[in-house]
């Protein structure tokens, strides 16, 4: 009965062979995207022929035995093609599309801001895209410039692995702007990092008696690096008297916060900027 | 003010300005829904009765306790009101160094990924949860990390032992939503009518967006002390002190109280009815729960402010 089976199938396949000569089409095995293409075939008579692939789906009588042309708008998408001739019976051949050469780069860092001398702090990825906007997965290397200022901090070359490059670096000592560039043959593309202040370092508190209280004030405010703190970061100035406690939350204006506290006893004046604290003052009682 | 005793130390306008408020305050803007009273005290002449005052406001109900002083007039019994203090501020400028964030928005013809501004990094440095009468409270407290200004909101998930979420709150009024850099709130989640017993664990997010801001008005919180009012609950003290030179209308007061561990024990907040002038200040009073008043070692304010025609 197996054998009956196997009989069965070979002859089947001699057959279809048989009419595949008839009419067949003979498609190429990779198109550049853009790029027109011809398909001949073979055979004779009218046919109807579809090309289906990725955004695409197309029909039209042809005439067996004459060429198919195929135009450029036709193939723009990458990806898997399907060629199909129909007459008596359908015949098919399928045919990739591969991108054309990088024509933009897309290019992501991340974050836009950043406080100084983190480590693996900033980061970068770069697509790169044909003229019809597909991956171009061919390997290429991107270029990938950072510069501080005028001053160049890192370059660094990296091959595009399925169309995807990336980098990451520490951040800056410095802040100000980044300009991050990256650069494929003629193409590039630029964006840039805010690199800001870390925390406050060694935060230091001055202060007087004034006839309502006290009045305190940071020394201006750096962070480990000599950068100035941002103006607007909040510094909390807490008074502890006898009888009390008063706390102020005060914005840093040109470098320098302060505050005026309602104290009037022997106090004690301490600091804090977020999670990072400053001395104390001690502050003796009005006379 | 036929029922008002003329040796009230009040005048009919401050009288006026202490009940029905003004400068856009919370008490401006609130109504007086009904009151409850009873006699603390009683001879033939004098009285002293202690009243609940219920007012609906935009924020919520607010009750407020007075002990009224009543003396005997002839055959009628008047209200002895006490001296009202009304702030008043003198002509004066004040010089302001302005500060604030605006936001720019890109185009939509921009290159995608080629101006996008991150979101601000805050995060949520602790969290406790706890039962209570209402149900189920989760709190704690958030810095802003960043250099920008936060529109911040905290939200719990309740999630029970098979891992479904059993409820999703947020921090809704709870919180001071709008971080200068390196400013910390406290917030608080509540889950009325759960339980924690049926809770496996707590599932926290917090989102923060970029909002424009200003670094004024500056309020101080001035001699803040933990001390029993009338009813013997305790009570968080203080004056609330506008170092700007602009009119807040009306103020939020939210209070992170901690144990001698630092652990966040308990969130409260309260609001001052009266607006707060330019350099004058007003009383604030935040209750803490009986259970909780001997745990509490220390606390840290924050003001949430609102100002007629600013965001």
């Amino acid at each position: 009965m197996r054998r009956l089976s196997l009989i069965c199938a070979a002859l089947c396949l001699v057959a279809c062979s048989l009419a595949g000569m008839a009419q067949d089409l003979r498609v190429p095995a990779s198109v550049t995207a853009g790029d027109g293409v011809t398909i001949p075939t073979t055979g004779s008579g009218k046919a109807t022929f579809y090309l289906l692939g990725p955004g695409i789906s197309r029909k039209g009588d042809v005439s067996l035995g004459e060429e198919i042309h195929l135009q450029a708008k036709d193939l723009r998408n990458a990806g898997d093609y399907l060629a199909l001739v129909c007459s008596d019976s359908c015949h098919s051949g399928t045919f990739y599309v591969t991108a054309a050469k990088p024509a933009s780069l897309t290019f992501l860092v991340h974050p836009s801001r950043v406080p100084v001398a983190q480590d693996d702090a900033v980061s970068g990825v770069t697509f790169t895209f044909d003229q019809f906007r597909n991956l171009v997965l061919t390997p290429a290397t991107v270029t990938f410039q950072l510069t501080a200022g005028d001053k160049p901090l890192v370059s660094r070359p990296a091959r595009t692995q399925n169309g995807v490059a990336w980098f990451r670096t520490a951040s800056g000592k410095s802040a100000g702007l980044l300009q991050v560039v990256a650069t494929l043959d003629d193409l590039s593309a630029r964006r840039a990092v805010q690199q800001v202040a870390s925390d406050p370092c060694n935060l230091r508190i001055t202060g007087q008696r004034i006839p309502i209280g006290i009045l305190v004030q940071t020394e201006p405010v750096h962070d480990c690096a000599g950068n100035v703190v941002s103006d607007g970061t909040i510094v909390t100035f807490s008074a502890t008297e006898a009888n009390g406690k008063s706390t102020v939350d005060a914005p840093i204006k040109q470098g320098v916060a302060r505050a005026q506290i309602e104290a009037q006893g022997a106090t004690v004046v301490s600091v804090a900027s977020g999670v990072v604290m400053g001395n104390e003052l001690h502050i003796g009682a009005k006379p | 003010m036929a029922a008002v005793s003329k040796t009230s130390a009040t005048d009919k306008q401050s009288f006026i300005q202490d009940w029905t408020g003004s400068n856009g305050s919370l008490r401006a803007f609130s109504s007086l829904e009904g009151f409850d009273s009873r006699p603390l005290h009683i001879t033939t002449d004098e009285a002293q009765m202690r009243v609940r005052l219920h007012w609906a406001t935009p924020v919520g109900p607010i009750e407020d306790v007075r002990d009224i002083h009543l003396v005997r007039e002839g055959e009628l019994w008047k209200a002895v009101l006490p001296k009202v203090q009304i702030s008043s501020v003198p002509s004066q400028v004040i010089p302001v160094t302005y500060l604030r964030w605006d936001l720019v928005s890109g185009g939509a013809a921009d290159e995608w990924g080629s101006k996008n501004v991150d979101a601000p990094h805050v995060r949520i440095i602790s969290m406790n949860a706890v039962d209570s009468a209402e149900g189920a409270i989760v709190m704690g407290e958030v810095v802003n990390e960043d250099t920008v200004p936060a529109f911040v909101n905290v939200n719990a998930t309740l999630v029970d032992g098979a891992g479904s979420a059993i409820d999703d709150e947020t921090s809704f009024d709870k919180i001071a939503h709008v971080l200068l850099p390196k400013q910390v709130t406290p917030y608080r989640i509540d889950f009325p009518s759960i339980n924690l017993k049926n809770v496996k664990n707590v599932r926290m997010d917090v989102k923060a967006s970029l909002v424009p801001a200003s670094a004024d008005p500056v309020i101080g919180v001035m001699n803040q002390k933990i001390e029993p009012d009338v009813q013997g609950k305790s009570v968080l003290r203080g004056d609330l002190l506008n170092q700007s030179g602009q009119t807040v209308n009306i103020s939020h007061v939210i209070v992170s109280f901690y144990d001698n561990n630092a652990k966040v024990v308990w969130v409260a907040d309260g609001y001052v009815d009266r607006a707060l002038l330019p350099q004058s200040s007003e009383p604030f009073g935040v209750d803490i729960p009986r259970a909780l008043a001997a745990k509490v070692q220390n606390f840290h304010v924050v003001v949430n402010q609102y100002s007629l025609g600013r965001s």
